[in-house]
C-alpha cells in the first residue's frame, strides 16, 4: 500500500523526500566503493573483519540480474551457494535480492553488498554517506544503519538455514563511510546481534496481516481515489496509538497527530508525559483533575496533579507574573 | 520532565498558547550577540552553502556558496565568515579588567594568588536550533587543521590566512557549548524551550518557526494552528512557508530551486572558460554573474525567515528579568573565553582530534560539576523551577512556628537552634539529613532534628551564625518568616584534581610522550576539486 499517497488524499500529506544533493553523492560514493570490481571494499573486509584469511585478490563478482524480485532473489541464493561452495576465494555480490517474510508476505530487501568470505561465512557490507570524523560518526544514524543491517542479517540467515552445510552468517557488519570531509572511503565493524535478536523478536510478535484484515469490517477499501472523509472512516477501522516518534517515520503521522489530538490524548506530547499521569489520558481528564473537579483524590496520579497544581499556581504568584 | 512542565503544557493545549516553564531568564543575553543561521547542502560533510550572520539584525551579511562542492569557493565563504567572525570576538578579546586566580607555584608546590587578565566581556553567538549548535562544532573541526600558504607552502590547496583560527574559536564555541548552563553559544529552540512549554511535544520544539507560533501566534491565532502552518503550509510552487531553521534545507526547496539555479550557475561558468574574445567573455561574465546572484536571492530567502525569527527570540527572552545566578555563569564563560584567547596567543596549537585521558576526564568531571550548580541555581533563582525540587521531594518550604535556642556541647558552647518549620511539603528526609537555605545568597547549613507531626519538621541550624555566643542578628529565622530549605547543595565542590597531563598514569595510556609534540596533521584532501 502506498502510505504516502493514502496520507496525501486525506489531507495531511507526508514531508519525507531526498534532496537530489545528497541523492547523487551517496550514489556517487558507493560507486567509489566498488570500483574496481570492489578491490577497496573487499580489503576494508579483509582489514576489518577478516585479518586471518588471504588478502583478497581477483575476487569473484557474480552478475545478479534477472526479472522481477523473486528473480533476482532466487540469483541471489544461487550465487551465495556457488560462492560458499567455493573455498578460498573472496565473493562480491553487488545489490543481492534478499526475501524476508514479514508478517506473513514476503518483503525485498536489497542490501548494499554481501561479501562471502574464503572460509565460506558471509558478511552485510552497508555503504552510508555520512562521514566517519575522526573516527566516529553520528550514533542516530550508525544506530539506524545498524538496524538496517540487522533485517539483512535475518534475512541472509533464512538463506543459509536451506544450505547444507549452512554457512555462518557473520553477526559484525561492515560499516562503510566516507572519511572526515573527503569521499574517501573507510570502514568500521559494527555488531549487530542485538539488532538483530530485538528485529528478530519483534518480526516474530508482528499480527499477521491477515488477523489485521480479518478484524476490518467487510469492504473497506484504502484507495486514495475515494472522498476524503470515507477515506478516513477506513482508516479509522485500523487501530493506531500515535506518538511523536512515529513523526520521522511513518507517512501518516501527520494524519494520525491530527487525530490524536483532536481525540485530546496525552500521548501527543510525548510517551514519558502519558507515563507519569497514572489512569488520565486525555487532556482535559487531566486538567480536571488537577483542578479538583474530577477524579479520586486518593489515587496518587491524581494526588500528585493536584500538589503539582498547587505549587506551580503558588510560584506564580509569588513571582508576580502569572501566565504570560 | 516533571508534572509541573506537563501540566503547563497541557494547560498550553488548552488555551492554544505557550505557558511560562520559568519566571526568570536563566541564560545570559549579550547585549551584541552574533546570529548566525547557516545553511548546509545535503549530503555533504562541511560543505556550507550559504549563511547569515552578523550583530546588526536589520542588516545581516548574506554569504554563499553558488557551488558547495568548489573547493575554492568554500574557502572564500570560509574567509568571508572570518572576515565577520573574527574581529567580533576579537574586539571582546581585547578589553580586559584585571582578576586573581589562585594558582600553583610550580617551585613551591604552594598555591598563590596570581593578577591576571579577565575579559570584561565575551563574544555570545546565537544560532537557530540545536542543530547549528552542530555544526558550528562541525565547520571548527572541518577549520582548524587546515594549513594556509604562510605555515606550508608546499600544500596543495592552502586555506586563506584567518580560516584555521576561525576553526579554534568555532571549535572552542563548539565545545563550550556542551557545558550545561553556559551561554557562548546558545541554540534558539533551547532557549526557548527552557523559558516556556508549548501544547506539542518536545520533539516538536525543535522547529523554531512552530515553537515561536506556540509563544507567540501572529494575528491572534491559536498557538496549534499557527504552529501547524509553520511546520506544513507550502506556496503554490510547493515551498515551505516557513523554511526549516536549518542547517539542512528542505528536499523540496533543493530540488525544485536550488538545482536548478546551480545548474545554471556550472554552465555560465563552463561558458565563460570556453570564451574566445573579450567581448564573448563580458557576456558571459555578465550571465554568471546573474546566476550567482540567483542563488544569492534563493539562499536569503530561506535564511531570512529563521534570522528574524531568532531575532524575535531574543525580544521575546529579553522582556524576562536576568535570574540571580545567571551573572556568575556568564563569569565562567568569560573565564574560558579568556583561557581560549590565552592558548592562542601563546601560540598553542589547535585542538587535538582527540583529547588525552586527562584533558578528556576534567572536561567531563567540569560538565558534571556544572550541571549539578545549574540545577540548584536555577531553583534558587526562580520559584517555579523551586516548586518542581519541592515537588520532587528535594526541598521544602513553610513558616517558622517556633525557635528554641540550644548550644553545642564543647569547651566553646555554640548556638545550635532548634526551628519548628510547618510545611505543606513532602521532603525525603533521614535522621541528621543536611538541608540548606539561602542567606544572604550565602547556604547556611540545617541538620533535621525530628519530626513533630505531620508536616512539622523540626531543623537545627548549625552554622552562618557568626562566632560569638549569641548568633548575628538576622542569622536565624523568626517565629513567622517564610523559610525555604533544600536537600541539595548550592555550592558544589570540585573533585579530585587530577594529574597534568604529563602525569597521566598507565592504565590511561600513559604520559603522552613524543607522539604529542608532533602537531597534529591537515586533513587527507581528495584529488579532484570537487568532493
Amino acid at each position: 500500500m502506498d502510505k504516502a499517497s493514502l496520507a496525501s488524499a486525506l489531507g495531511s500529506p507526508a514531508v519525507f523526500g531526498q534532496s537530489q544533493f545528497a541523492f547523487m553523492r551517496g550514489n556517487a560514493f558507493e560507486a567509489r566503493v566498488k570500483a574496481d570490481g570492489g578491490a577497496e571494499l573487499l580489503r576494508l573486509v579483509h582489514d576489518k573483519l577478516d585479518r586471518s584469511a588471504e588478502p583478497p585478490a581477483g575476487a569473484q563478482v557474480p552478475a545478479l540480474s534477472a526479472t522481477g524480485p523473486e528473480g533476482r532473489a532466487a540469483r541471489t541464493s544461487l550465487a551465495l551457494r556457488e560462492a560458499t561452495e567455493a573455498p578460498g576465494t573472496w565473493t562480491l555480490l553487488d545489490h543481492p535480492m534478499l526475501a524476508l517474510d514479514v508478517a506473513g508476505s514476503p518483503a525485498f530487501l536489497e542490501p548494499d553488498a554481501v561479501v562471502v568470505h574464503p572460509d565460506g561465512s558471509w558478511t552485510v557490507v552497508e555503504i552510508k554517506s555520512f562521514p566517519m570524523l575522526d573516527g566516529s560518526a553520528d550514533p542516530a544514524k550508525v544506530g539506524a544503519a545498524a538496524r538496517q543491517a540487522a533485517v539483512y542479517v535475518l534475512a541472509l540467515e533464512q538463506v543459509a538455514a536451506r544450505l547444507s552445510p549452512s554457512p555462518r552468517v557473520r553477526h559484525r557488519i561492515l560499516l562503510v563511510c566516507p572519511k572526515d570531509f573527503s569521499n574517501l572511503p573507510t570502514a568500521s565493524a559494527v555488531d549487530v546481534r542485538k539488532q538483530r535478536a530485538v528485529t528478530d523478536r519483534q518480526l516474530a510478535r508482528l499480527t499477521r496481516i491477515e488477523d489485521i484484515a480479518d478484524a476490518l469490517p467487510e469492504g473497506v477499501c484504502f484507495s486514495p481515489d475515494l472522498p476524503a472523509d470515507e477515506l478516513t472512516a477506513a482508516v479509522e477501522a485500523v487501530p493506531a496509538t500515535y506518538a511523536p516518534e512515529c513523526l520521522s517515520a511513518c507517512e501518516l503521522a501527520f494524519h494520525c497527530r491530527a487525530r490524536s489530538r483532536e481525540a485530546g490524548a496525552v500521548t501527543s506530547l510525548g510517551r514519558p508525559v502519558r507515563a507519569e499521569l497514572g489512569g488520565l489520558s486525555t487532556v482535559e481528564d487531566v486538567l480536571a483533575a488537577a483542578r479538583g473537579e474530577a477524579g479520586d483524590p486518593a489515587d496518587p496520579a491524581v494526588a500528585a496533579l493536584r500538589r503539582a497544581a498547587a505549587l506551580r499556581a503558588e510560584a506564580l504568584a509569588t513571582a508576580g507574573g502569572g501566565a504570560l | 520532565m516533571s508534572l509541573i512542565t506537563t501540566l503547563a503544557r497541557l494547560e498550553a493545549v488548552r488555551t492554544g498558547r505557550a505557558q511560562s516553564a520559568a519566571t526568570v531568564r536563566h541564560r545570559h543575553l549579550s547585549d551584541r550577540p552574533l546570529v548566525f543561521v547557516p545553511l548546509t547542502t545535503a549530503g555533504e560533510a562541511g560543505a556550507p552553502l550559504g549563511a547569515l550572520a552578523g550583530t546588526d539584525r536589520d542588516a545581516p551579511h548574506l554569504l554563499v556558496v553558488p557551488q558547495p562542492r568548489d573547493r575554492d569557493l568554500r574557502f572564500a565563504f570560509l574567509a568571508e565568515l572570518a572576515d565577520v567572525v573574527l574581529p567580533h570576538i576579537e574586539a571582546y578579546a581585547d578589553a580586559v579588567e584585571a582578576a586573581e586566580r589562585t594558582e600553583t607555584d610550580p617551585e613551591t608546590g604552594k598555591r598563590v594568588k596570581v593578577e591576571v587578565d579577565l575579559c570584561a566581556d565575551a563574544a555570545q553567538l546565537i544560532v537557530p536550533s540545536r542543530a547549528g549548535v552542530d555544526f558550528v562544532r562541525l565547520l571548527g573541526r572541518s577549520m582548524r587543521f587546515r594549513r594556509t600558504a604562510e605555515q606550508d607552502p608546499e600544500a596543495p590547496h592552502p586555506a586563506p590566512p584567518r580560516v584555521p583560527l576561525l576553526g579554534r574559536w568555532l571549535t572552542h564555541y563548539g565545545e563550550r557549548a556542551r557545558v550545561p548552563g553556559s551561554s557562548l553559544l546558545l541554540a534558539m529552540t533551547d532557549l526557548l524551550g527552557r523559558h516556556w512549554a508549548t501544547g506539542q511535544s518536545t520533539l516538536e520544539d525543535q522547529h523554531l518557526g512552530a515553537l515561536l507560533a506556540w509563544i507567540d501566534p501572529p494575528g491572534g491565532a491559536s498557538g496549534a494552528e499557527a504552529a501547524l502552518r509553520a511546520e506544513l503550509a507550502r506556496d503554490a510552487d510547493g515551498q515551505l512557508l516557513c523554511p526549516p531553521a536549518g542547517p539542512a534545507t528542505d528536499p523540496a526547496f533543493d530540488n525544485k530551486l536550488l538545482a536548478p539555479a546551480i545548474e545554471r550557475y556550472d554552465r555560465a561558468r563552463t561558458a565563460l572558460a570556453a570564451a574566445e574574445d573579450g567581448q564573448a567573455a563580458d557576456e558571459r561574465l555578465g550571465a554568471l554573474t546573474a546566476a550567482e546572484r540567483e542563488i544569492r536571492a534563493l539562499v536569503e530567502s530561506r535564511t531570512r525567515p529563521t534570522w528574524d525569527a531568532v531575532w524575535r527570540g531574543l525580544d521575546l527572552l529579553r522582556e524576562l528579568p536576568a535570574g540571580a545566578h545567571v551573572e556568575d555563569r556568564w563569569t565562567r564563560d568569560r573565564w574560558s573565553f579568556t583561557g581560549h584567547r590565552d592558548r592562542i596567543l601563546s601560540g598553542e596549537p589547535p585542538q587535538p582530534r582527540r583529547d588525552d585521558a586527562v584533558t578528556a576526564a576534567n572536561k567531563l568531571a567540569t560538565r558534571e560539576r556544572e550541571q549539578a550548580r545549574l540545577e540548584a541555581q536555577e531553583a534558587l533563582d526562580d520559584p517555579l523551577v523551586m516548586a518542581g525540587r519541592r515537588l520532587a521531594g528535594e526541598a521544602f518550604a513553610g513558616e517558622v512556628t517556633d525557635v528554641v535556642m540550644t548550644y553545642s556541647e564543647g569547651k566553646r558552647p555554640s548556638p545550635r537552634p532548634l526551628v519548628t518549620v510547618r510545611t505543606e511539603d513532602r521532603p525525603h528526609l533521614g535522621d541528621r539529613v543536611k538541608v540548606y537555605r539561602s542567606l544572604g545568597g550565602r547556604p547556611q547549613a540545617a541538620e533535621f532534628a525530628g519530626q513533630e507531626a505531620e508536616g512539622v519538621l523540626v531543623l537545627r541550624i548549625v552554622d552562618k551564625m557568626g562566632r560569638g555566643k549569641e548568633p548575628e542578628a538576622g542569622s536565624v529565622p523568626e517565629k513567622g518568616d517564610l523559610v525555604c530549605f533544600t536537600l541539595f547543595e548550592h555550592e558544589q565542590r570540585g573533585g579530585a584534581r587530577l594529574p597534568d597531563p604529563e602525569q597521566t598514569p598507565w592504565t590511561h595510556g600513559g604520559p603522552p610522550g613524543e607522539a604529542a609534540a608532533v602537531p597534529e596533521a591537515a586533513d587527507a584532501q581528495t584529488e579532484e576539486d570537487i568532493l
